[in-house]
């Protein structure tokens, strides 16, 4: 595992993953389209009946799901109204811009050779990506680190309270994947950054 | 969405023009983007965003990622609202943690 590096000659930026790597990969960034797409981007209908149902632009109120609210955090933190204007114009398209991040992983992964299902030992997968699809590989990554960051409560300097957790806590196992796709983001960084 | 308010022009021509104080005061007062500190974001992330959306140099790029990281918090752009809107949308499309508010 070696992360991504810029080709020099081509400009593009590369990676080879092991078939359960790069399916790792497909599952987390499906989960987060199912999430995104999951719980409707609806308005909130504490309002007039009348007026909710004429109205079929964006959602005005924080989404429920703490991972969803950290991915569409309030824009104005003093003023509730102004915040839910800013939400029903800016999320839906937030929400797909991210949907789509994730899919372009998806669809790269199974285009570089990954099937539908993993059954294969040995199987390598590599991905030539170039600068503007690196670019969007980064910010889907972000998305990713941040739900399971938000599932798994990290907070700032508790490195030391992962490490402490036994080998087989599913949460050290899921921490452990959360610094994986951490050290992903930090070469893909690196090699967009030169 | 809101615009922040101009003056209208000014008609009687050869008057010694005033502006209501409350007038320059909404005039004068620009809007800010801040970006909050997250445990989540590589500090290394953070300065190629800033970098990347707003052109800023290495060197700035970084200053400001390093106030985020030691002071929790930082004014990366100032400008009208309708832009502060859009770079906010724009760190949220990043995955960074921004808020918009009339600067202080």
């Amino acid at each position: 595992m070696s992360g991504f590096q810029r080709h020099r000659r081509s400009g593009r930026v590369i990676a080879t993953f092991t078939g359960f790597e790069a399916d790792l990969l497909r599952s987390l960034t499906s989960q987060l389209v199912e999430l995104l797409r999951n719980e409707a981007a609806v308005p909130d209908d504490t309002r007039d009946a009348f007026e909710a149902l004429m109205d079929f632009s964006g959602p005005t109120s924080e989404p429920e799901d703490p991972v969803l609210a950290r991915l569409f955090p309030s824009a104005y933190r003093d003023d509730d109204e102004a915040a839910s204007e800013f939400r029903r114009f800016t999320e839906g398209s937030l929400r797909d811009g991210k949907a789509q991040a994730a899919c372009l992983v998806i669809d790269t992964l199974e285009e570089a050779g990954l099937p539908p299902q993993l059954e294969e030992d040995g199987l390598m997968i590599d991905v030539e990506l170039e600068p503007d699809a690196a670019r969007t590989w980064m910010r889907s990554f972000t998305d990713v680190r941040l739900a399971l960051a938000t599932r798994l409560g990290v907070e700032d300097g508790d490195e030391e309270y992962w490490f402490a957790l036994p080998d087989d806590d599913p949460r050290a196992q899921a921490h452990d994947i959360y610094d994986w796709v951490g050290y992903l983001q930090e070469t893909l960084v690196e090699s967009l950054m030169r | 969405m809101g615009a922040v308010a101009t003056a209208s022009p000014d008609v009687d021509s050869g008057l010694e023009t005033t502006l209501d104080p409350d007038q320059v005061t909404v005039l004068a007062t620009p809007w800010v983007t801040i970006v909050w500190n997250d445990p989540v974001n590589l500090m290394s992330y953070v300065s190629f965003v800033f970098q990347e959306h707003f052109g800023y140099s290495r060197k700035k790029a970084e200053k400001l990622m390093m106030e985020v990281h030691e002071q929790g918090r930082s004014v990366v752009s100032t400008g009208t609202r309708e832009q502060m809107e859009r770079d906010v949308q724009a760190m949220h499309e990043y995955g960074l943690w921004a808020t918009l508010q009339k600067s202080e």
